[in-house]
């Protein structure tokens, strides 16, 4: 939530040539390049298997590539930086069960700023304003795994904003969503100034929300075009184990 | 990144007659083998020679080579060390004293613990060859039709089937606390070691509220599908006599060689 003071026109992500194989040889990221200016809200679809998370788990140390680079609002990603570079992309993971593992949700999303070792009104301050941001503000005293699944999704969210991370990068935030849960929490997504990349399913959203969409498929970047496009070209959708939304009645946004 | 990789399933594929045999023989086989090999006395050095040679014929006829087998036997080594003690604790003439501490070891017990290490290798391999040689869920069959109670044999059934699930859901819980895990320039990262330990106790607590979970949301979908406390499975083809034969073949050996060391 705070602002960065970092120049604007340097590039809030910029990945070059990113390989890298799971442990056991299979490879899930053949030279992916990617250029993403900072405040852009960028689509990442394809189908299951095709490397999205595993892309996401990249941009901020989780995984390291065996070759390419990630940079970073400019830092490069290396072992030195990268503590610094998790304080920057934050990352919401598909399951919430995953992320969430504190007694209540203040302590879960006080996590990360306490780990940044700010003082601790500091922390409490933008615990609370993360949580006012999702609409969990009166949940502060909840157990996270008492919690309905859009409730903890939005939490989880409220975890990484607490950070103050510029970018935030979600692996499908609203699979399993009931449809008035996934419509606040587009809403949410939209009312943020970050800099966003959203691996997903639901094209709908994309089309609502994403003005840039990303197509990956056996760990390659098939297409990057404006959303509008890539959501219109039905051969390709299908093509990557995707449907055009006229197919199942979403009317485009 | 697979946790079962580390931890479960110890099956090694190879085409062999090892492997195709029936686990309802080699379980059985095995466990008498080692209980002949556990029947050496101490210093019977020919004796461990003479059954450790069928042991070596059967990793070779299950394409398992030295190298392999050594790796996984060292796994189960450390455990011996519980016999060391042996050496200066068991009476008789002396064979070196430790300086400083002024320890006596005897030839009687440096042999007592060569013999148990000897023996605890031999087992220790046998036990390999059957687990390398035999998916687990076809020893499990073998342990339930010589009579192991169902509910032993499906706990470790369910342990494995799940083992690589809770593993991985532990791995994604780290990965996640990871991500969060970042650093300030000039600011004090961590927190203090107190709170850290704190953090990794809400997370094995919470992994475990998750198993329960997940434990009475399977057992509820095997119920629907009509589960009564006993693994069943597709087929249970006849044992076929020849490895019967081979088998006793083997295990007969091992005791023969027990019973000509007493009586020699």
């Amino acid at each position: 939530m705070t602002a960065s003071p970092i120049d604007p026109s340097v590039l809030a992500l910029d990945i070059e040539a990113l390989r890298y194989a799971y442990p056991d040889g299979t490879p899930g990221l053949r030279d992916v390049t990617l250029r993403v200016a900072q405040g852009e809200k960028v689509a990442l679809i394809g189908p299951n298997g095709a490397g999205k998370s595993t892309f996401l788990l990249n941009l901020n140390g989780i995984l390291r590539a065996q070759s390419g680079t990630v940079r970073v609002l400019g830092e490069a990603l290396t072992d030195a930086s990268v503590r610094s570079i998790r304080g920057r992309v934050g990352l919401q993971f598909s399951n919430p069960d995953d992320q969430l593992f504190s007694p209540t949700v203040l302590d879960d999303v006080a996590y990360g700023p306490l780990h940044m070792g700010l003082d601790r009104d500091e922390v409490l301050r933008r615990s609370r304003e993360a949580l006012a941001a999702v609409g969990m503000a009166d949940f502060e005293t909840r157990a996270p795994h008492r919690m309905s699944l859009g409730q903890k999704k939005r939490v989880a969210i409220a975890t990484v904003l607490s950070m103050g991370t510029p970018i935030i990068a979600l692996d499908e935030p609203t699979a399993s969503l009931d449809p008035m849960s996934r419509r606040e929490l587009i809403d949410l997504l939209r009312a943020l100034p970050h800099t966003i990349l959203v691996a997903t399913h639901d094209l709908a959203m994309v089309a609502d929300l994403l003005p840039r969409t990303v197509v990956l498929d056996g760990g390659e970047v098939i297409d990057d075009r404006p959303s509008e496009d890539v959501l219109n070209d039905a051969a390709l959708l299908y093509a990557h184990g995707l449907e055009p939304l006229s197919a199942h009645g979403h009317p485009h946004a | 990144m697979s946790v079962a990789s580390v931890l479960g399933d110890r099956y090694a594929e190879r085409d062999s007659a090892v492997h195709r045999a029936d686990a309802r023989v080699k379980l059985p086989a095995a466990l008498l083998y080692i209980l002949a090999i556990a029947c050496v006395p101490e210093g019977a050095w020919t004796a461990l020679a003479l059954l450790a040679a069928p042991i070596a014929v059967v990793a070779a006829a299950a394409r398992l080579g030295p190298l392999f087998i050594l790796r996984r036997t060292f796994l189960a080594l450390p455990f011996v060390a519980v016999a060391v003690p042996l050496i200066f604790t068991r009476p008789g003439t002396v064979a070196f004293e430790v300086p400083v501490l002024g320890w006596h070891g005897t030839h009687e017990g440096l042999t007592a613990v060569a013999t148990i290490l000897a023996r605890s290798w031999l087992s220790v391999t046998v036990a390999v060859l059957l687990t390398a040689s035999t998916p687990i869920v076809e020893t499990l069959r073998a342990l339930r039709v010589l009579g192991t109670p169902r509910l032993l044999v499906g706990t470790v059934f369910f342990t494995y089937r799940y083992f690589d699930v809770i593993g991985s859901e532990a791995v994604r819980m780290i990965r996640a606390r990871d991500s969060r895990s970042a650093a300030l320039p000039g600011r004090h990262a961590g927190g203090r070691v107190w709170w850290r330990a704190t953090v990794v106790g809400h997370m094995v607590g919470s992994l475990f509220a998750r198993s329960l979970d997940r434990s009475e949301r399977v057992y509820a979908a095997m119920q629907a599908r009509g589960f009564t406390g006993e693994l069943r499975f597709l087929s249970t083809p006849a044992v076929r006599g020849v490895e019967v034969a081979v088998a006793a073949a083997f295990v007969l050996a091992g005791f023969a060689v027990v019973l000509g060391d007493r009586l020699a």
